[in-house]
Order: structure tokens, then C-alpha cells, then sequence
């Protein structure tokens, strides 16, 4: 199982880069999508995956007992995940503002700010 | 409640205050107090480190490696101290600054927000808790990065996201994979796991993928490509705060990195050495083929964090004390010049050499005020930044690193070119249209700009004490036992 998703977290981050790589600024932003979820699961596996094991003390014993899934890795996951919507929300809106203020969101496309201006 | 959370806290809790204060006058001077509250604190934490060592505090109940412990050593506190002077001189700059629009759309907010997250990056002794700092910094200056929402800065906005997104990404994968390699994230746990890995591959691999990160962060060479494309369209005052700490929150993470986390291997070294070098003269070069006040700034700022991971490769006490005395001295002094950036433009209405002139003449102190902080960025006597240089490149003297020795001077010559080219075109050459402007900037953003250069030439005098603290921050990274236990032993 750590095998499967290590070759997928490998496939999404090349097709990440591979979308990143482009010059059009909404390609960039599928890419973020899926390098970000890229990033999660390797944080995910990192841990080791033990199935159907949730890490519960049973109300009989005070200590954990036996094999069971890290904790740890899910709750940076969490917070990963969360972060990372925050912020992909803020790069859709700047994509959204500067389609309607720029015309394009082609990045060769409008006058770079490291052009001198024309005026 | 400990020194070490109210430093933490106080910014975001300001910050709170200020978003429900933001069309109040009174916002300005809940923050002035509460930034100059937080330089006070930062004295206070810098005092007691100097006093009896590292200190550390575990947050919540849980006990150090399990739960997030947030720790300072001479550096940190050092840093911390910047933080809070750099934000104060900042904060009274941006009175005159932001327009009132950009206020009340909550400038002051995410302005506090940022010197909270960058606190926070220098105070923790967790490196996923550092992943959420440099979001928390990122964030707040994404909003302030396009808060006057003109069309070049949503542009700059543009390539500023998506390459600091991408090493934040980069620097999290890193995290996630180094958890797998050791179990924890705790420093000083780590300090001590990473030198038991047998699997030196995988740390390599981790290595790389977090010196990218934090290399992005700082802007090096060939990584640096967002910074002078976006510092130049923001507000002067959002430049200056950018231009003084964010590429050294990268800098400060690269010196836990290669300085604590991970042993020391001579690969890392030599590539560091490589790093700094190119970096170095890139940046340089790049200055010297500009014509626009801030983005000659913006490429100056890439060459000096050159010197800084010089002082990191060179790995002697020596030469570390240099990197973090360089550290604190540039964020004084670049954010100074890029004030003093700002007044030009506000007062001429433009950034291009070509088009501005008449300085000198018509506004005598901004001048002197000018050649301070430029004077000591180009390494003259007897201002700080000569000491920065002088403490490197006799660092470098000492081992006989003559190519480092030979790259410091050069650059350090083509500072001075760079700093001469914005002296000629903004203050001693004529303006192009020979007009008499209103040149007097407002006491607001001149007070800021005085005390900074003030604290400059202060530095330069007296280079003791500072140099005395940066020996100690570097002989604490080279002997990391008491920041180490410390940790450990937080409660």
C-alpha cells in the first residue's frame, strides 16, 4: 500500500510540475492543487499506514496497545490541508482579480513589472 | 505566561484589536504602543538570554519533543529584537504612508499579522510549527503585497504566489519526510536523531528539499527571481518591512538547518560556499543594471544575503558571528534605504534615475540622512556595515579562502558603484525638468528614517556589543548543548 501511494504522490508531482511549468497563470493554479495534495499525502505515508487501527485507548487500559495508525502525521495533515485551502482560495481570487484587471492571465502576455514602463 | 508566548502573542493580539479599530484615528497609536510594548519585551528576552543562557517554553501540556515548544538562543532573541525595532520604525513610517482606503481596508492588521508570523518563525523550536509561521507570514503578505490593488503589483502578486506557494510545498514535503526518517520535529530531538540516521541518503534528499525552500525564501541564487520583480510595486512602507526580514526568516532557517539540525558534512559546506558566491555576484550585477531606486534595492538586498550564507559556508566561529552581526545590521540598513526609497517617490513621483534629480539641493537632511545607511551597506568606516564585511573577510583570511576573500571585496566595490549611481541621479544631478518640488518629506516618515540611520552610525561606533552577542549566537550554533537542553527541559 506504501509502495501504490508513493508512485501516485511521485505521478502527481510530476504532473503538478508539469502544469506549474506552464506560462498561463490558471494551468499554475491546477498545479498548486495538485502538488499540494502531493505534499499531504507523502507527509500522510511518512508515517507508515497501518490499517482499520485508530490510535484509541480502549476504556479498559490506560496506555496503547498493540499496532496502530500514527496520529501525528494525520493531524499535520490536517492542518496542511486547511493552510493550504486558505491559501489556494487567496491565489483563485488574485487569479480572478487580475483576469479582470489585466485582461489576460497569460503570463507572457501583460508587460512585466521587470519592463521599465512605457509612459 | 511566559516572555517567550507574550512575544508571540502580543503582535496577533494588537493586530485583532487593530482590525476592529480600522477606520479609528486611534489605530496608529494602539499599534506604536504595542510595537514599542514588543521591542520592550524583546530587550527584556535578549537581557535574560545574555544573562543565564537558552530559554524555551512548552506550549500547552505537552511535554517537549511531544508537543510544540518554542525556544530562544542568542540568535532568535537577537533576531526577535530586530523584528520588533525594524516593525516599530516601519509602523510610524506607514502613517504617512498608506492611504486612508488601504486602512480601513485593514492595512494595519495584516501588518501586525506579519511581525507576529515572523516572530513566530524565529521563536519556534518545532519545524512544522515553522511551516505555519511562514504561512502566517505569507499570507499577511500576499493582502499587503496587492493592498492598493495597482496593476503592476497584482502582477508582481502573480509570480510572489506561486513561487513562494511552491517552497512552501517544497519545504513541507521536506517536513513530512524527515518525520518519516526520524519520528519527530522537535529541534533539539532532531539535533540529536539526525545524527544517529543510518540512511544518509534519504537525509541528504531531505536536506535538498528543505534548503530549497528556505533558499527560495531567501531569494539565492538561481532561486531569487520573484524578489526583484515584485518589492518594487508595493506600498514603500510594506517594501521596507519585505525587504528587511522576509528573506531573513529564509536566512535564519537555513542557519538552523545546516547550523543545528543536520550534522555538518563538507558537501554541504561547499555547496553553501558555491551558493554564496554566485549569489553574491548576481545579485550585484544585477543592481548594476538598473535604473529604478527600489529595484536597485531589491537586487542589493540578493548580494548582501550572499555575504550572510557566506558567513554559514565558511563555518568557523569567526565567520558565523560575522553572518549573524551581517544579519542584524542589513535588516537595520536595507530597510532604512528602502524608506528612504519611499520618501523619494512620494516626494518626486517617480523611482526611475532618469526622470528624478535636485535631492541634495532641495532637501539637504533626507541627503545625509540617505548617506548613511548607503555608505554603510557599501562597507565604509566606521559605519556598521564595514564591520559586517571586515568581520567575514577576515574570517575568510583566516582559513585561507581566497576566492571568498577576492568575491566578498568585488561585490563589496560594486556595491559601492550601485549606491554612487542612486547619490548621481536622485541627489546631485539636476532634476531633468528643473523644477523646484516641495521636498519636504513629513515628520512621520523622516523620524523613522533618522532613528534607523542613528541606530546605523551607533552600531558603527560601538561594534562591541553587537559583535560580542553575534560571537555568542555563533559559538551557541557551534555548540548547540545549553539551547539543546534547554529545549528538552521546557515546561
Amino acid at each position: 500500500m506504501e509502495m501504490l501511494l508513493s508512485i501516485l504522490v511521485g505521478l502527481l508531482f510530476a504532473a503538478a510540475l508539469y502544469q506549474m511549468l506552464s506560462g498561463h497563470f490558471l494551468r499554475v493554479l491546477i498545479g498548486l492543487i495538485l502538488i499540494s495534495n502531493a505534499a499531504n499525502l507523502a507527509v500522510f505515508i511518512s508515517g507508515g499506514l497501518y490499517s482499520n487501527q485508530p490510535a484509541l485507548i480502549p476504556e479498559s487500559t490506560q496506555v496503547l496497545t498493540g499496532e496502530v495508525a500514527n496520529a501525528l502525521p494525520q493531524a499535520l495533515v490536517l492542518t496542511a490541508i486547511v493552510i493550504g485551502f486558505g491559501l489556494f482560495a487567496f491565489a483563485l481570487f488574485l487569479g480572478i482579480r487580475a483576469y479582470r484587471d489585466l485582461g489576460t492571465l497569460n503570463a507572457d502576455k501583460p508587460e512585466h513589472t521587470d519592463k521599465e514602463p512605457v509612459n | 505566561m511566559s516572555i517567550l508566548t507574550g512575544l508571540i502573542a502580543l503582535p496577533f493580539f494588537i493586530g485583532l484589536v487593530s482590525f476592529f479599530l480600522r477606520r479609528h484615528p486611534s489605530v496608529i497609536w494602539i499599534g506604536t504602543l504595542g510595537l514599542g510594548l514588543q521591542t520592550v519585551l524583546a530587550v527584556t528576552l535578549l537581557q535574560s538570554v545574555l544573562a543565564s543562557g537558552p530559554m524555551a517554553a512548552a506550549l500547552g501540556s505537552w511535554r517537549p519533543p511531544f508537543g510544540i515548544t518554542i525556544a530562544a538562543d542568542m540568535l532568535s532573541a537577537l533576531m526577535v529584537l530586530v523584528t520588533a525595532i525594524m516593525g516599530l520604525a516601519t509602523h510610524v513610517y506607514s502613517v504617512r504612508d498608506i492611504s486612508k482606503e488601504s486602512k480601513h481596508k485593514g492595512f494595519h492588521f495584516f501588518y501586525h499579522c506579519l511581525i507576529g508570523g515572523i516572530t513566530g518563525a524565529f521563536l519556534t523550536a518545532d519545524l512544522f510549527n515553522l511551516y505555519v509561521w511562514f504561512e502566517v507570514m505569507l499570507i499577511a503578505s500576499f493582502a499587503l503585497l496587492v493592498l492598493h490593488g495597482r496593476k503592476d503589483s497584482l502582477k508582481a502578486a502573480l509570480s510572489y504566489v506561486t513561487l513562494n506557494l511552491f517552497s512552501t510545498i517544497v519545504f513541507l514535503t521536506g517536513v513530512g519526510l524527515l518525520y518519516g526518517l526520524t519520528g519527530t520535529l522537535n529541534y533539539a530531538d532532531l539535533y540529536e536523531k539526525t545524527r544517529l540516521v543510518e540512511d544518509t541518503e534519504t537525509l541528504h534528499l531531505v536536506v535538498i528539499l528543505l534548503s530549497i525552500a528556505f533558499a527560495i525564501k531567501a531569494a539565492l541564487f538561481p532561486l531569487y527571481f520573484w524578489l526583484p520583480t515584485s518589492y518594487h510595486t508595493p506600498y514603500p512602507a510594506v517594501s521596507a518591512i519585505f525587504a528587511a526580514m522576509l528573506t531573513k526568516v529564509g536566512v535564519y532557517a537555513l542557519f538552523r538547518l545546516f547550523g543545528f539540525i543536520v550534522p555538518a558534512d563538507p558537501l554541504y559546506q561547499d555547496v553553501l560556499l558555491f551558493w554564496a558566491w554566485t549569489t553574491m555576484a548576481f545579485g550585484v550585477l544585477g543592481a548594476a543594471a538598473q535604473s529604478d531606486v527600489r529595484k536597485i534595492l531589491s537586487y542589493h538586498i540578493i548580494s548582501q544575503i550572499g555575504y550572510m550564507i557566506l558567513g554559514l559556508a565558511l563555518y568557523t566561529p569567526l565567520a558565523l558571528a560575522g553572518a549573524v552581526f551581517y544579519l542584524v545590521h542589513h535588516i537595520i540598513v536595507k530597510g532604512n534605504l528602502f524608506l528612504i526609497g519611499g520618501v523619494i517617490e512620494q516626494r518626486l513621483g517617480s523611482g526611475q534615475l532618469k526622470k528624478i534629480g535636485g535631492l541634495y539641493r532641495a532637501a539637504p537632511l533626507l541627503s545625509i540622512l540617505f548617506l548613511i545607511p548607503a555608505f554603510s551597506l557599501a562597507g565604509f568606516p566606521p559605519l556598521s556595515g564595514f564591520w559586517a564585511k571586515y568581520v567575514l573577510i577576515q574570517a575568510s583570511v583566516e582559513i585561507e579562502a581566497w576566492t571568498s576573500v577576492a568575491v566578498a571585496l568585488a561585490v563589496g566595490l560594486l556595491t559601492i558603484y550601485s549606491m554612487t549611481k542612486i547619490w548621481a541621479g536622485a541627489f546631485w544631478k539636476a532634476h531633468p525638468d528643473d523644477v523646484i518640488f516641495d521636498t519636504r518629506a513629513p515628520q512621520a516618515s523622516l523620524l523613522p528614517i533618522a532613528a534607523l540611520s542613528g541606530l546605523t552610525v551607533l552600531i558603527g561606533l560601538f561594534p562591541d556589543h553587537l559583535l560580542g552577542m553575534a560571537i555568542t549566537a555563533a559559538e551557541t550554533l557551534l555548540e548547540p548543548a545549553p539551547y539543546v537542553q534547554a529545549i528538552l527541559e521546557a515546561r
